[in-house]
């Protein structure tokens, strides 16, 4: 028996760009396609443009030539920013996709985790899910039986076992579907940041089950954004950037490479020395920071409270309107807004040259709860001339403490969408028979 | 690793990823492995498939019942169509039970892939098993609906003759059928959303080239052998021949129907497994 639990070679990945926008055709566009083709072709001859040069063009590598290693009994982390492959690793891995180059040879039993609950039926109990998520997951069902009372503890859902999953809150949800998982014994366990949910208590807790998970001898592949995490978890650890290995070797190590060489996203970042930070002729960045209405730097807000971003740089040609500004990504990469400097002291204002620092606030309760990820921009006016765009500088994470002052109110569920405004509701009241006026509750 | 540790594999299975450049095989052996997964699955649709709806399980007879009063009256009585000499209301019924059964299964299989869209971005099982488990979870509606076949018999006072041992087989066409047309459409429904408007008309259609509101007696001998062409023909006069007691058994056109059905689903079964690398990335 070999000790090697992974041993992957040459392994890429291609996507066609536009395709994870457009999902799907319809046979028009393909008999169009058809139809057009010859006159695209002679197009492409006449104007001496190959369609592999366009095909080129029009991909992505996800995942370029990684070779890896992976021991029996090894726990490895796998870390880098947001498109930089780790996902895709993990998905062809599990056999979810197909690679388009190399080889993967996985010996051994796989249990991949790329989303907590897959498969969970509102419709269906609490025990009823517990087996259909375990069969998903890849467990049998007299495992499933035997561990049951086990996976029931472990997600404190008690006495609501026998109730429909639709009645349960978020977070008993959130429980049940990481107990069940945690169960789960494959030689092989692939996990992909599904720690990020849950209250601080219950988080704890799965990293302990997990830990037990990567002491009883099994093979662990665990990507995460969270470096304190991996650095408990695994000893070594694979930093992927732009589809490639760009650091192998043990988790502090790595994840110290990773932080201080700017490729995560944090509270805050700076660029030491000018000649490598971003910019151009007219101005350059020097600093981008996340801090509270008291001056803080932090990676965590209130959802109450008003948040400043903060750009700090240089402007080293004098007589040029320059106007910083920053776009906003939530975690699902939608974009939330975008805002760019209308100091009134500034606007139409030609500029010095010096060291400045403007500061964007976003008032409290207005933004949604999860990360927002920041790319920080600066440009000139006539003419416009971009200056620097650094994608993803920093990012923070708006919390929501649940105290019922937010516009939560006494909601404890799920809220979708990218702002959460607190807003004024007033609500009337007259009795059955519509007489009378409309009184609000403190008039009856 | 522990001794003790039951994971201890004896022969550890290796797995070897690469992008696949022939023809896949069909992978049965491995979905033979994942057999109590599609249990699971099944066991799903069943239990949801009535869940939030007012009348519940009683749709599962009122689709093919109220289809039946519907045709026994513009069909049977007004436009008078024949029917071998056997009250109209169960010769129609008759052929409606397992139509009815082919009809949502295919129906249910084509739209499976696009409606497991996070199933198959998440996880890995034989993808096989999705329009595979929808078909199979039509067959409790069978039941009730065929409950209400056997009622009817009773009240038209006929009685099945041995004949009624054929019954699974027929049934098993059905679901063949069903699967077969189910594996082609819901693959091409992953990358041609078209497949949804497509399907209620080809539905329709091919509700009226089976003879289901007609006899297939109303063509030539030699013509209503070539009619098994479209396997549900088969189905259902093999349902009338084996509960009715038409006296002469629809044997060739049952054996063409087979076949056909055979190869819809061999065929179909090899489209799907050749597109099936793919559905995670554009589905």
């Amino acid at each position: 028996m070999s000790d090697i639990a992974i041993r992957i070679g040459g392994l890429s990945k291609q996507y066609q760009l536009g395709k994870r926008r457009k999902t799907y055709n319809t046979l028009r566009d393909t008999l169009t396609d058809a139809v057009l083709f010859p006159f695209r072709r002679l197009g492409e001859y006449l104007s001496g443009e190959s369609s592999a040069a366009r095909a080129r063009d029009n991909t992505i590598w996800a995942l370029r030539d990684v070779s890896l290693e992976i021991k029996r009994g090894e726990a490895v982390g796998i870390i880098g920013r947001n498109g930089a492959g780790k996902s895709t690793l993990l998905k062809i891995l599990s056999r979810i996709v197909e690679p388009t180059k190399g080889y993967a040879e996985i010996h051994g039993r796989v249990g991949s985790l790329l989303e907590v609950g897959t498969g969970f039926h509102p419709e269906l109990t609490g025990r009823e899910n517990i087996y259909l998520n375990g069969g998903i997951l890849g467990m049998r069902r007299a495992e499933i039986t035997e561990k049951f009372d086990e996976i029931v503890e472990f997600a404190e859902v008690g006495r609501f076992i026998d109730t429909p999953v639709k009645h349960y809150s978020s977070g008993m949800r959130m429980r049940l579907a990481f107990a069940v998982a945690a169960h789960l014994e494959p030689e092989i366990l692939m996990i992909d940041e599904v720690l990020a949910v849950g209250d601080a208590r219950f988080q704890k807790k799965c990293l302990n089950k997990m830990q037990d998970i990567g002491q009883q001898g099994r093979t662990v592949l665990f990507v995460s954004h969270n470096m304190p995490a991996i650095t408990r978890l695994c000893m070594r650890t694979i930093l992927l950037d732009g589809g490639t290995v760009l650091h192998d070797g043990p988790s502090s190590y790595v994840v110290g490479m990773y932080l201080n060489s700017g490729l995560g996203t944090t509270a805050a970042r700076e660029w030491t020395d000018p000649t490598t930070a971003p910019g151009e002729e007219i101005a350059r960045l020097r600093a981008v920071r996340v801090r509270t209405d008291s001056g803080q730097v932090t990676d965590t807000v209130d959802v109450r409270q008003s948040v400043g971003i903060e750009m700090e740089y240089d402007v080293l040609k004098p007589g040029y309107l320059v106007v910083p500004n920053f776009q906003f990504y939530n975690e699902d990469g939608v974009h939330a807004f975008s805002t760019h400097d209308i100091d009134l002291g500034w606007r139409r204002i030609p500029r010095p040259a010096g060291k400045y620092v403007s500061t964007v606030w976003i008032p409290g309760n207005l933004l949604s709860e999860g990360t927002l990820f920041v790319n920080a921009g600066c440009e000139t006016v006539e003419p416009r001339i971009f200056q620097f765009w650094e994608r993803e500088a920093v990012a923070f994470l708006v919390v929501d403490n649940l105290d019922g002052e937010s516009a939560r109110g006494d909601y404890g569920g799920q809220i979708k969408g990218v702002v959460r405004p607190l807003l004024k509701w007033d609500t009337r009241y007259n009795d059955a028979r519509g007489n009378g006026p409309l009184l609000a509750a403190e008039d009856m | 690793m522990h001794a003790s540790d039951p994971l201890s594999p004896h022969a550890v299975s290796i797995i070897r990823i690469e992008p696949s450049h022939s023809w896949p095989s069909l992978g049965l052996h491995e979905l033979w492995e994942y057999r109590e997964l599609l249990y699971f699955f099944v066991w799903r649709d069943i239990k949801v498939r009535y869940k939030q709806t007012a009348l519940g399980v009683a749709w599962a007879i009122i689709q093919p019942f109220f289809a039946m009063v519907v045709f026994s009256v513009f069909f049977g009585r007004l436009a008078k169509l024949p029917s071998d000499g056997i009250p109209y209301p169960i010769f129609s019924y008759a052929a409606l039970v397992p139509w009815t059964f082919f009809a949502n299964g295919l129906n249910h299989a084509s739209n499976s892939l696009v409606g497991s869209a996070h199933l198959l971005t998440k996880v890995y099982f034989p993808r096989l098993m999705i329009p595979l488990c929808s078909v199979l979870s039509g067959l409790i509606d069978f039941i009730l609906a065929f409950i209400v076949l056997l009622a009817m018999m009773f009240y038209y006072g006929i009685t099945p003759t041995i004949n009624i041992l054929w019954l699974p087989l027929l049934l098993l066409l059905a679901l063949i059928s069903a699967l077969g047309a189910g594996l082609w459409l819901s693959a091409m429904n992953v990358k041609y959303r078209d497949v949804r408007f497509i399907l209620p008309f080809l539905t329709q259609l091919w509700l009226f080239v089976t003879p289901i509101v007609y006899p297939s007696s109303l063509l030539s001998e030699l013509w209503r052998t070539l009619f098994g062409i479209n396997p549900m023909a088969g189905v259902v006069e093999g349902f009338r021949w084996a509960l009715l007691g038409k006296p002469q058994a629809p044997g060739p056109m049952i054996i063409i129907s087979a076949v056909i059905a055979l190869l819809l689903l061999v065929g179909g079964a090899c489209y799907f497994r050749r597109m099936e690398k793919t559905f995670a990335d554009i589905v």
